[in-house]
């Protein structure tokens, strides 16, 4: 069960933008080892290409969008948090950055199916 | 007068810095009563060897804070039904700090934070010489008066995580003490307090999780002072680094 104390909004930002970063760190190398097929075995990334439209894996691409776009806009808020003079508008700032990141992923999902 | 004749189902830890156990006991309810009045019912009603730590009861001394139902709390100004949760209230002694007894924690880590940070006036000035004159709408003076209201009652420090995680890092209150310090036109150690907070436990550690800022009884904001700080060192660091 998740601590007590954690439960507030930039908490929430806080671990969102930890789960995303690792998340990413993680899909990175297999991306690059998915492009790096269109040299080495062009017929599987076809094969890969035909598994991609499968609509789960449409979804999936959504939730890789979304964490794509919130770490982006999380790290944003972040920086400014840190090098820009102060606002107290971090907890508006943080929602924001899960709104837009959600409209992205959402725009990309419409699109995608 | 029905509430009089209710009870709270209390929690309380009972232990030492080795080992402990929560306790259950049952406080009769009332309208109008404090954390801090359930943890004394029970020392003077039922069990006179409970530890605790409490003051003023008025919210200045800082002294009496505990952990309610898993948050942290000034625990004289926290009304039992803000914390209330299915009539059931569990109370432990802070966090991030060792147990002495029951629910008295030793406060010696964090205020030799205070200490590593600078958080003490370093004078610019003799007793010789004659008062410095502060325009009050200086803006660093108004940055250093947001943080003056501190009560070091260590409900930042309890609530944050990267203490928690990190036994070095100095936590929101010192760091926030040494922002007002660094703000102060009065406070001649400017380059010492940088020095102290850049180091392996400073401000830099800070992840921006907002629990100081967020619990913080006087709503101090700790998180906005070590965002200060961060702009400080790094401005510092660029410029001696030329």
């Amino acid at each position: 069960m998740m601590r007590p104390h954690r439960n507030h909004p930039l908490w929430y930002a806080f671990i969102l933008h930890r789960v995303s970063g690792v998340s990413l760190a993680l899909f990175l190398p297999v991306h690059f080892y998915t492009l790096a097929l269109a040299l080495t075995d062009p017929e599987r990334l076809d094969g890969f290409f035909r598994w991609t439209e499968l609509a789960v894996v449409k979804f999936a691409e959504f939730g890789l969008v979304f964490l794509l776009a919130l770490h982006m806009f999380g790290g944003l808020r972040l920086m400014a948090l840190e090098w820009l003079p102060w606002s107290d508008r971090q907890k508006s700032m943080a929602a924001g950055a899960a709104a837009v990141s959600f409209l992205i992923s959402g725009v990309f999902l419409l699109r995608a199916i | 007068m029905s509430s009089d004749l209710a009870e709270l189902e209390v929690s309380v830890w009972r232990g030492d810095a080795v080992s402990g156990r929560y306790e259950d006991f049952r406080v009769p309810a009332h309208d109008n009563q404090t954390i801090l009045d359930v943890v004394s019912w029970i020392q003077q009603h039922l069990d006179p060897t409970l530890s605790y730590r409490y003051a003023c009861r008025v919210g200045m001394c800082g002294s009496c804070a505990m952990m309610v139902n898993g948050v942290p709390r000034w625990t004289c100004r926290t009304h039992v039904k803000v914390a209330l949760q299915d009539n059931r209230i569990s109370i432990g002694p802070l966090r991030n700090l060792p147990v002495i007894k029951d629910l008295a924690t030793d406060m010696d880590p964090f205020f030799d934070k205070w200490v590593a940070a600078e958080g003490r006036h370093h004078p610019s000035r003799t007793r010789d010489e004659p008062i410095e004159q502060i325009d009050p709408e200086d803006a660093a003076r108004l940055e250093a008066n947001k943080g003056i209201e501190c009560i070091n009652c260590s409900v930042c420090y309890a609530a944050c995580d990267t203490v928690a995680g990190n036994a070095d890092y100095l936590g929101p209150a010192a760091l926030q003490r040494a922002w007002t310090l660094y703000n102060d036109a009065k406070d001649d150690g400017r380059q010492a307090i940088l020095d102290a907070v850049s180091g392996t436990g400073g401000c830099h550690n800070c992840h921006s999780q907002g629990s100081c800022s967020h619990y913080c009884p006087n709503d101090l904001n700790p998180m906005a002072a070590i965002a200060g700080l961060k702009r400080a060192t790094a401005r510092s660091f660029f410029k001696r680094s030329k």
